[in-house]
């Protein structure tokens, strides 16, 4: 079949199963925006570029299956890097389509002109200029399965505007379609080695005080049924990293939470004090271990993980076993049956009630707004756990507000938190929130985000309205850059350096409005169920509620940056309890 | 004293590296050292007897870098096919060095003994300068370049090294099963 670059590459994308598409269009990518009228898949006109990448990303986080943009060149390019890192961070199946100016200009500094592989070579898992329209199935076909298999990732195609352009012969081609790959250097690893799996499941039989250390790469393996069989069988408590939350129920008896700088005192400790960590899918982030040499200093490490390159990164395993988390943990759940299942577990009474105690000392906390303060963050957050679904997805921007939302939410299921974890992006939510509802319409989807963040991202809020994304969003508003302002608080003196953001400018609830959503402000603790109440309702707009909140209050518990774990600080009101 | 794998115990690691011949893939090489922060002491690129594959070979400095996790991250390049880390002890190695010395007729006698002593090649010669070459292991060359240097180098450029494994010696058992 003959036909142009420009509906190869729409047909390639349908081929792969794309239903939507978050993009922006612009000049070098003019001509794929024209057979994309014909085609089946839906196109969700952003506002930013950057926009398009996060929503992908938030369409990935909720769906399992690879987010899709498509931008034009230059400016739009580099607006989408940002994303592009983001995903590369937290492992985020995406692929990104990029107009580039025609090939004879490429190198002559022409109009909206930049080095699109080059300057995001370091931020994909792969990327491709792609040179002659006839690559164009085969490329796409490629980057979908670079994208999806192995570790996941980001993949970037950079199409020059004369294989697209029909009014260009060098467009014109026969259309193929691919049946294989030649990536001679590429071969995600699937399945662990048994004899590995073996020494795992002997190394768990043996241990006093074992925790499974639970990561990203569970829900990446779609292996969250496989670790709670694993849990159940050993009795092993779990850790859930901030990439993990909802990969563990949070209401099992097993689960401890969420560890790290601002994990809860339990899974923090219960890692310190282990003699046997299971890391699966967790790349002992810095956030999660504190200071390396102080961390989990008595345990022997089982370090399963997709990308060999994690194993022994940071610290060195006894048992290291490069697999996908969900073949491996069936795999040892098998290998323990041998040994004897729950019946080779030794007892661990004591351990089981060393974390009990701690459970019990040190849950998290904090006090409630006196009467002439303004709302507790974490009060208006557990109103909001307590007023949803219990599958609604929750996506964060970045900050307290974040770490906030990871303690004082009930994640029970997989795929229902949306958060940016490596990288950190503010912003991230609101767009983010957009691709996971469309992504998942039948759910019930709330951005909890910051005033620092809304402000970065806010006019996605547009998109949202004009296409017919309903989501919610949770501002908390504490008139500062949060986080900044407790690290200046607690290890500057309180000398506080460019934090203070204002408290009635913008005005939210009437920029919400403007923005096409219903705009509802919260200042008293009695009015924030009502609010939610409200927004709940609305299915037919977005919907945005600003909760005007204490300034002062800080995230606690705290590792601060460069202490060991031992070290975690915890809420003021606790601090005098015996450890 | 056992050696590591590919080390030679002057702190270099030399890996060979097969990668796809495609535009841009020398950069991704260079790029993954650049921003993890590993240092390439030399670097050679030439396709290899099939055309779809270059061979780099890499001479890295082991002091700086976790050769582990080189590896590791290089392996998880999608152009990159094949790794090898070379141990010297059981490597082939040789580079190519031309020099241009200062010579003046009443020293050029001197310095085309040295050629001779080396088994160097003489590839232009000037009315005060000679220029030189040679090809041998990295040892042989840095001593070759130390004895020139009193008269005076005006000019070097050396290739950075090449390196193969050596070939089993042995002959299997005829008469084995």
């Amino acid at each position: 079949m003959n036909m142009n670059g420009g509906q190869a590459l729409m047909k390639a994308l349908e081929d792969e199963g794309v239903d939507i598409l978050f993009g922006l269009p612009g000049g070098a990518i003019l001509p794929v925006y024209d057979p994309l009228i014909d085609s089946s898949i839906r196109h969700v006109l952003v506002r930013h570029e950057q926009g398009a990448g996060h929503m992908a990303e938030g369409y990935a986080h909720a769906t399992g299956r690879p987010g899709v943009a498509m931008v034009t060149s230059g400016p739009a390019a580099t607006n989408i890097v940002t994303p592009l890192c983001d995903a590369y961070m937290d492992s985020i199946p995406m692929v990104v389509v990029t107009g580039q100016v025609p090939y004879a200009a490429i190198g002559t500094d022409a109009f909206q002109e930049c080095d699109t592989t080059g300057i995001t070579m370091s931020v994909t898992k792969h990327n491709y200029l792609v040179t002659e329209a006839a690559d164009i199935p085969q490329v796409i076909h490629d980057a979908f399965h670079i994208a999806t298999t192995g570790r996941p990732g980001p993949v970037l195609v950079d199409i020059p505007k004369d294989i697209v352009d029909p009014n260009n012969p060098r467009s014109a081609m026969e259309w193929y379609t691919p049946d294989s790959h030649d990536l001679p250097g590429y071969h995600p690893n699937r399945a662990g080695d048994s004899e590995l799996i073996r020494q795992a499941a002997k190394l768990i039989c043996e241990a006093e005080r074992p925790v499974i250390y639970s990561g990203g790469g569970i829900l990446k393996a779609r292996a969250a049924e496989a670790l709670l069989e694993l849990a159940e069988l050993t009795g092993i408590p779990v850790v859930t990293t901030l990439m993990n939350r909802g990969g563990f129920p949070d209401d099992h008896p097993l689960c401890l939470g969420m560890p790290g700088m601002h994990g809860n005192y339990t899974a923090v400790t219960a890692m310190q004090e282990a003699d046997l960590l299971i890391a699966l899918g967790a790349r002992f982030d810095d956030r999660v271990t504190g200071k390396v040499a102080g961390f989990a200093p008595l345990a022997k490490i089982i370090h399963v993980d997709i990308d060999s390159a994690e194993l022994g990164k940071v610290r060195r395993p006894d048992v290291a076993i490069q697999g996908d988390c969900r073949l491996v943990i069936e795999d040892l759940v098998k290998a323990l049956g041998e040994l004897g299942g729950n019946e080779s577990q030794p007892d661990r009474n004591r351990w089981r009630s060393r974390i009990s105690g701690w459970q019990e000392r040190f849950p998290l906390t904090y006090e409630q707004s006196k009467d002439d303060e303004l709302l507790k963050p974490q009060y208006v957050l557990e109103q909001l756990r307590d007023a949803t679904p219990d599958d609604t997805i929750v996506a964060s921007g970045v900050g307290q507000h974040q770490m906030w939302t990871s303690q004082y939410w009930k994640f029970n299921h997989p795929y229902t938190w949306v958060n940016s974890g490596g990288l950190g992006t503010m912003g991230f939510a609101i767009p983010a929130a957009i691709g996971a509802k469309a992504g998942r319409p039948d759910r019930m989807v709330w951005a909890v985000d910051g005033d620092g963040c809304f402000q970065m991202t806010a006019q996605e809020l547009v998109t949202a309205a004009t296409e017919g994304f309903p989501i919610k969003v949770a501002l908390i508003n504490n008139a500062y850059l949060g986080m900044v302002r407790q690290w200046q608080e607690m290890f500057y003196e309180e000398r506080y350096s460019e934090v203070y953001l204002t408290r009635d400018v913008p005005d939210y609830k009437m920029w919400a409005e403007a923005l096409g959503c219903v705009g509802l402000r919260v200042e008293s603790p009695e009015e924030v169920g009502p609010a939610i109440a409200q927004a709940n309702e609305i299915n037919d707009q977005p919907v945005v509620v600003e909760f005007r909140c204490e300034a002062g209050e800080n995230v606690f518990p705290m590792v601060p940056a460069g202490m060991s774990n031992s070290d975690v600080v915890v809420d003021p009101s606790q601090q005098d309890r015996p450890r | 004293m056992s050696v590591p794998p590919g080390t030679d115990g002057g702190g270099t690691t030399t890996l060979v590296v097969r990668v796809e011949n495609k535009a841009g893939v020398l950069a991704r090489v260079a790029g993954l050292f650049a921003r993890r922060g590993f240092n390439i002491e030399s670097l050679a690129v030439a396709p290899t007897e099939d055309e779809r594959f270059s061979r780099l070979t890499i001479v890295v400095g082991v002091d700086a870098a976790p050769m582990e996790q080189v590896v590791k991250q290089l392996d998880k390049l999608v152009n990159v096919v094949e790794i090898r880390e070379l141990n010297p002890a059981a490597s082939v190695e040789r580079e190519l060095m031309m020099v241009t010395v200062r010579a003046d007729p009443a020293i050029r006698g001197q310095i085309l003994d040295l050629v001779r002593v080396f088994q160097a090649t003489v590839l232009n010669v000037g009315y005060d300068e000679i220029m030189v070459s040679l090809t041998g292991s990295p040892s042989r060359v840095d001593d070759f370049e130390d004895l020139l240097r009193p008269y005076g180098i005006v000019d070097v450029q050396r290739t950075g090294k090449v390196a193969l494994p050596k070939l089993v010696k042995t002959a299997p058992d005829p008469l084995a099963p």
